[in-house]
This record gives C-alpha cells, sequence and structure tokens, in this order.
C-alpha cells in the first residue's frame, strides 16, 4: 500500500488522495495571448524526475503541495501551499470602458 | 520420403525464407528515419515503401521490435467512437486490419468477434444511440441491442451487477482482435522486404535541429543524418518532444492489465463496461484479459499495484461471477501517453520536417494501419497533411478545436 504523508492528517493510503496536476505559473489572463492560456491549459512538462505537483485528500479536502519523483514513485516532501502562496492576490475587475 | 528429407535436409535452399535481414551497421544519411520500431513505426516505414517508393528509410527502435506499448495493449480493434472525425479515421483502421495477413503473408490471427459495451445508465443509453448512429453513418456495423439479446450473446455474463443492473448494450460487429506481436512482425518482415533499414537496440538519445529543422538524430551507435524525421514511439512522446523544443499536452499515465489461467472457450465477444472501468476478453488460446482504465495519476514505471489490481479483479467478477475461481497467470503494465481530448497528436510540428505520431494513450494498437498508411502519406509528400488526420493536429490546443474522444475511449478498449 503506497503512504501519502499529508501535511494536514499525517501519513494516510494514497487512495485517499486525488491528484491535481503540475504546479504552473499561471499567465495573466486579462493580458496573455490566446497561445499563452492555451499552452497554460493544456500543456506540461510531464517530466521524468522530481516535480512538484498538486494533490487533495479528498476526504477533507484539503489541498497540498508535493514533490514526487515521476520515475520511482516516492514522495519526497509534501508541504502547506502557504510556503509559495504567502502573499494576499487582488482580483481587480479590468477597467471597463464608459460607452460613448 | 526419407529421400526428399535428406535432399532438404542437405540443401542450401532450406529453409528458404528469412522474415528479417540480420541487423547491418547503420548507414551515414537516410532520407527518413523512423523513431521507433512498434507498429505504428513499422507501419509507417511498411506503406513508404510500398505505396511511395521511398526506401531509403531507417526505423530506430531503442530495444527490441515491438517490445514498447505494441507488446503491451490488449489487442482490441474497434471504431465505435463519437466523433465524425474520430469514427472516419478507426472505420478506415478496421477496414486495413482485416486485409492484413493476406498482405504481409503471414498471419495476424485477425479474429472478429464483435465488441460489446455495457450501459448501465440512462445517460450512457443517450450516447450509444448517439454512437451507434455515427458509426454507420461511416459504413461501420453498430447497433443498440436489449438485454436479451445481450443474454444470448454472452450467456455466462452478469446481468445485475451489485447497484448497477445493464439497461443496454451497444453491439459493435466490427469489433476484432489480432495478435499484437504478429502485426509489428509483418509489418517489419514485408518493409524489409522492400529495402527498409530497421535497427533494434538503436536508442535516439537527441536530435539535431539546425534553423527550425531536423538534420541529424544522435543515437548510442553514433550520429544519423536525415531528410525528414517521424516520431512513433509512445509512453516517452512528450520527452522526445521535448528535445526537438515542442511542447506538448501530454500527461503519461501507466495502464495495468493482466490475464488468467487458460479456460475452456466461453466468450466470444470482448466485453467492456465503462461505469465499471473493466473490459474482458477470451483470446484465442483461452486466457481471459482483464483491463481496465490508467492509473490515477501520472507515473513512467510500469510497476504493479495490488490496489489497481484488486478494484480492476472486483469488478471482473461482478460481470463474470465464475472468474472468482480463476487463478492470474501474468500482469504487466504500459505508460499511455494521455491527451486532453483523448485523441492522438499527428502530423505536423513546429519544426519543419519533424513529424509527430504521439499521444496514442490507450487507443494506439487499433490505429496501427492507418496510422502507418497516413503518416507515410504525410511524409512523402513533403508535409501534406492527409484529410483523414488533419482534425488531429498538434495545434488544435492552441486554436481549441479538440476532437472529444473521452466517453467513447475510458475504461472500454
Amino acid at each position: 500500500m503506497k503512504i501519502m504523508p499529508c501535511p494536514l492528517n499525517g501519513p494516510r493510503n494514497i487512495s485517499e488522495f486525488t491528484y491535481g496536476g503540475e504546479l504552473k505559473q499561471m499567465p495573466d489572463p486579462a493580458s496573455c495571448s490566446d497561445a499563452e492560456w492555451a499552452d497554460y491549459v493544456f500543456n506540461s512538462d510531464n517530466r521524468a524526475g522530481v516535480v512538484t505537483e498538486w494533490w487533495m485528500h479528498t476526504a477533507s479536502s484539503y489541498w497540498f503541495l508535493a514533490e514526487r519523483h515521476t520515475v520511482s514513485d516516492q514522495i519526497i516532501r509534501t508541504f502547506d501551499p502557504k510556503e509559495l502562496f504567502n502573499r494576499r492576490i487582488e482580483f481587480s475587475a479590468p477597467a471597463t470602458e464608459t460607452p460613448a | 520420403m526419407p529421400f526428399n528429407l535428406l535432399k532438404y535436409g542437405l540443401s542450401s535452399e532450406y529453409p528458404v525464407e528469412v522474415d528479417l535481414p540480420p541487423p547491418c551497421e547503420l548507414e551515414p544519411r537516410y532520407d527518413v528515419v523512423i523513431i521507433g520500431g512498434g507498429g505504428h513505426g513499422l507501419a509507417t516505414a511498411y506503406y513508404l515503401a510500398k505505396y511511395h517508393g521511398v526506401t531509403n528509410v531507417a526505423v530506430l527502435e531503442k530495444s527490441y521490435l515491438g517490445s514498447g506499448n505494441t507488446a503491451r495493449n490488449t489487442a482490441v480493434i474497434r471504431s465505435n467512437y463519437l466523433t465524425s472525425e474520430g469514427v472516419r479515421f478507426y472505420a478506415e483502421s478496421v477496414k486495413l486490419f482485416q486485409n492484413l495477413s493476406n498482405e504481409f503473408d503471414f498471419n495476424i490471427m485477425y479474429s472478429e468477434r464483435g465488441q460489446l459495451t455495457l450501459a448501465h445508465t440512462d445517460a450512457t443509453v443517450r450516447a450509444f444511440r448517439q454512437r451507434a448512429e455515427v458509426n454507420k453513418h461511416f459504413g461501420g456495423r453498430t447497433e443498440m441491442i436489449d438485454r436479451q439479446q445481450i443474454r444470448e450473446l454472452v450467456p455466462t455474463l452478469n446481468l445485475d451487477p451489485g447497484h448497477l443492473p445493464v439497461l443496454a448494450g451497444l453491439w459493435h460487429m466490427d469489433g476484432a482482435t489480432a495478435r499484437h506481436d504478429a502485426v509489428a512482425w509483418g509489418y517489419a518482415k514485408q518493409a524489409a522486404k522492400l529495402g527498409v533499414q530497421i535497427h533494434p537496440l538503436t536508442e535516439v538519445q537527441d536530435l539535431v535541429i539546425e534553423h527550425g529543422r531536423i538534420t541529424a538524430v544522435k543515437t548510442n551507435r553514433g550520429t544519423v543524418q536525415c531528410g525528414c524525421a517521424v516520431q512513433a514511439i509512445a509512453g516517452y512522446s512528450s520527452l522526445l518532444m521535448a528535445k526537438a523544443g515542442i511542447r506538448a499536452p501530454i500527461h503519461s499515465y501507466p495502464l495495468q492489465a493482466m490475464v488468467t489461467q487458460p479456460f475452456k472457450p466461453f466468450l466470444d465477444p470482448l466485453v467492456s463496461s465503462s461505469a465499471l472501468h473493466c473490459y474482458v476478453q477470451q483470446t484465442g488460446r483461452g486466457e481471459v484479459v482483464i483491463g481496465g482504465g490508467s492509473d490515477p495519476y501520472p507515473l513512467y514505471n510500469t510497476r504493479s499495484t495490488l490496489e489497481l489490481k484488486e478494484g480492476l479483479l472486483a469488478h471482473a467478477i461482478e460481470m463474470f461471477p465464475f472468474l472468482a475461481n480463476a487463478r492470474l497467470m501474468r500482469q504487466w503494465a504500459g505508460i499511455t501517453d494521455m491527451t486532453p481530448d483523448y485523441s492522438p497528436i499527428m502530423g505536423l510540428s513546429p519544426v519543419e520536417n519533424y513529424y509527430l505520431d504521439a499521444g496514442w494513450g490507450t487507443w494506439g494498437f487499433k490505429a496501427t494501419p492507418i496510422c502507418g498508411k497516413t503518416m507515410a502519406e504525410l511524409v512523402a509528400s513533403g508535409g501534406k497533411t492527409p484529410a483523414l488526420i488533419k482534425p488531429f493536429a498538434l495545434d488544435r490546443f492552441s486554436t481549441f478545436q479538440q476532437v472529444n474522444e473521452m466517453g467513447a475511449t475510458a475504461a472500454s478498449h
């Protein structure tokens, strides 16, 4: 049985978790091109080696990050996303032009 | 009689036929280098030589021929997909498969048994109606059947598994199976006869790209110049594409399958249930092949997990309760290059003379002949994409024109 060390719930069976994809940098949707956005949505590094990826403990809906080797399936480190996401992000609406 | 036997024994012309010439030295340059000696690569080489007279071709395979996913799939041939683009493409493949044994003069053990997909919900029944109509429209033989017809077709099937009673079936009469190794060997044999060079144990380690064109490939046996190159590998498609500087919408997941001890023939059609994530078929040798969906997370490893096996077998036993007493003989896994829309990536790439045959996920074997034929056409024409594979171009992801085959693919090979 494969064990995932969850930062919130401790070591649990990996079947309790949902894989959430590679950690990627989101381009600014207001200013990026269609190609950049498509690249962000569809493409991935799909690297053979250590990758940082999102996982969720399904029962508690808790999202966290894991560093995992995609060849040996070894989980190297798991950590709370606040290690990387430590600043408040303002989602201001884009300025709308007033109709003439 | 003994004299005849003696004559054969002493004759230098016996045995007469050699399937494959012995491996030779790599030449410094080929017009076409095909990376990957599985079904797809060998088929491409064969059709290039046969229909286009292009014989200065090398097929480079890192291990032995057909050692990758050609040998790891569960050998299902069918065309009952959902989209018109998909059905048109796979239906053409089924037609080519039907005549391959004759064409090769080599038995690929093509066996047209029909494929039965089970619906356990009203939503699936609706999707089946659509699939039946689309398939018929493009010349396939598919119809909806009810519980009584399913019972007659597969008497050993449990029609009321757990909380998911079978409501109806999608009966695809063109569904078939074939010996997957033999398909690769047949293509290899005929391609070699036409002058194609096949190099096993030749691993492509890097690609040389100058001014947006590929000029050479670096292998463990030295560098080979090339007029153009075709990527026809599976499991590591995105890693090779990365060497050409191409970003890919591919995630690689292992897919596990297994085979039981042999039984007397009891199951003629290939039976699949997407709700139970399981498909079951009996081989000509009597073994029961059981396969399902991919693993729940990406991995470049063909290891096996007890968890997935347990889940898959629980569902197989729901469908065929007598299998509870069966013993497993073998289990294995292959790495599947999954694309977001469950369709392949074929055709041109951002590198001018580098052609892609990638992202074959769990649907590669059934497309082997048509894939070889269309890729050969693409290469021979110097980059004019045949209409049949236009919808599968890599740039469909940046123009948001995906070909969604998820419903007709996931766990229902």
